[in-house]
């Protein structure tokens, strides 16, 4: 009877959507929202007011937001305060993974096997190389897709990488405590240096070069590093957490 | 069609919410509705034709037609909480095991 | 060609969810869970969005099945479960 009640609600939410769908102005279907019919254009054009100068890869120069990825635009530039909150909202979450988890006699679990010789080695070689890839995908995310959100989970997965390789294996977490706090710190300063010299919480106060080159989009490179190093502490954290329990 | 696929995943997941009795089950429908939502806000951005919105030396001015950039950037971030909550609830389950024995929602009130 | 694939991948989406949630096995669940996020990956680069599809292989096939199989273990040290 239960699953019939929850059978009828979920057909009928899915159905509401469904006719919402087609049966409004809001949103256009499947395949034909163009983007220059409403206010995305904007952040395509690299400017609110509606002159519109055009923007050429390798060329433009003190655009009003530099970095050639139109998503990083959006989320270190445009939305930077919303991206402020949110890796709050991580930092709250490996706050209570480590209240529920975490405690005084706590012990590494035993994963009940005995990493072989190529596991060991192999864990060694690979460490760097993910670990480069997260550091690249960080530092290239106004450019390249990615950023310092799968940047930082793609170091936290190296040190994953770790824990499985070897069974006594763990990391300083005081460490990784002081560099979440430390980015999180300098995150927040650099927005009031923006308040200060700009005028506005996190403006972009430097210049922002020419758009397509490494050294070019201002502030944005700098919190995308910052975001990466705070994601990778913290999901370090999470994973130490998970990987101790009490010592029988 | 993708669009509507995204629709029935998000059902499947609201349904598996409201009867499963498996704590780790449901944070599983929990994550099946996530994926379904987030597949449907980007097809709300899709355009027929439209290339990915990055600047690049071959894709060169901003007269294309990029697809919209803003459910991207939404979605985005949306992943990474989606990390925040799935952890928190497996360390809530790993609890509510070491303080009734069970991960059954009809057992557990039994003892 | 495109609409081959998209009918595909509609279909195997909601295949392994379906069984995803009704299979009675976890560690099977929790590896559909990752198969389905495999599959979203998929759908997010055919409809060209880059960014996302890097995140989601990161974390969605990555992590969060990691932590699921944690936790799993974890209840195996002093239990069973069914």
């Amino acid at each position: 009877m239960k699953q019939f009640l929850a059978f009828i609600f979920v057909i009928v939410v899915g159905g509401m959507i469904i006719l919402s769908l087609h049966n409004n102005t809001l949103f256009t279907e499947f395949g034909n929202n163009n983007p220059s019919d409403h206010y995305s254009d904007s952040y395509i054009d690299r400017d609110v007011t509606e002159n519109n100068d055009d923007v050429i890869f390798g060329e433009s120069e003190n655009l009003e937001s530099g970095p050639a990825n139109i998503v990083t635009a959006i989320v270190a530039d445009y939305r930077s305060f919303d991206t402020l909150g949110e890796i709050t909202v991580l930092f709250i979450s490996s706050l209570g993974v480590a209240l529920l988890l975490g405690g005084k006699k706590k012990e590494r679990m035993d994963l009940h096997y005995t990493p072989n010789f190529m596991l060991r080695i192999g864990s060694r070689a690979l460490f760097g190389i993910i670990l480069m890839t997260g550091v690249f995908m960080a530092v290239h995310g106004h450019l390249t897709p990615g950023g310092g959100f799968p940047g930082g989970t793609m170091i936290a997965s190296s040190l994953l990488l770790l824990y499985l390789a070897n069974d006594t294996f763990r990391t300083k977490v005081k460490r990784f405590k002081l560099l979440e706090s430390f980015a999180g710190m300098a995150y927040v300063a650099i927005g009031l240096a923006g308040l200060l010299i700009g005028g506005y919480f996190l403006e972009n106060f430097l210049p922002t070069g020419t758009i397509g080159t490494v050294f070019s989009a201002g502030i944005i490179p700098i919190i995308y590093v910052l975001i990466g190093l705070k994601v990778g502490s913290e999901i370090t954290g999470i994973i130490d957490n998970f990987l101790t329990e009490e010592a029988l | 069609m993708l669009q509507y696929a995204a629709i029935i995943l998000f059902m499947i997941g609201l349904y598996g919410l409201l009867t499963q009795r498996h704590i780790i089950k449901i944070i599983i429908a929990l994550n099946i509705l996530e994926i379904g939502l987030n597949i449907f806000i980007i097809t709300v951005g899709y355009y027929e034709g439209g290339i990915a919105p990055i600047f690049t030396s071959v894709n060169a001015t901003n007269n294309l037609a990029f697809v919209d950039p803003l459910p991207q950037a939404l979605v985005l971030t949306a992943i990474v909480i989606g990390v925040g909550t799935t952890a928190l609830g497996l360390a809530l389950a790993r609890k509510i095991y070491a303080e009734y024995g069970t991960l059954n929602l009809d057992e557990m009130g039994e003892n | 060609m495109l609409n081959i694939i998209e009918i595909v991948l509609s279909v195997l989406l909601i295949g392994l969810a379906f069984i995803a949630l009704n299979t009675q096995s976890l560690i099977k669940s929790v590896m559909l869970l990752s198969g389905i996020s495999m599959l979203a990956v998929v759908a997010f680069v055919l409809l060209k969005a880059p960014d996302v599809a890097v995140t989601e292989a990161v974390i969605g096939s990555g992590l969060v099945t990691s932590l699921f199989v944690f936790t799993l273990l974890s209840f195996r040290k002093t239990g069973d479960v069914q």
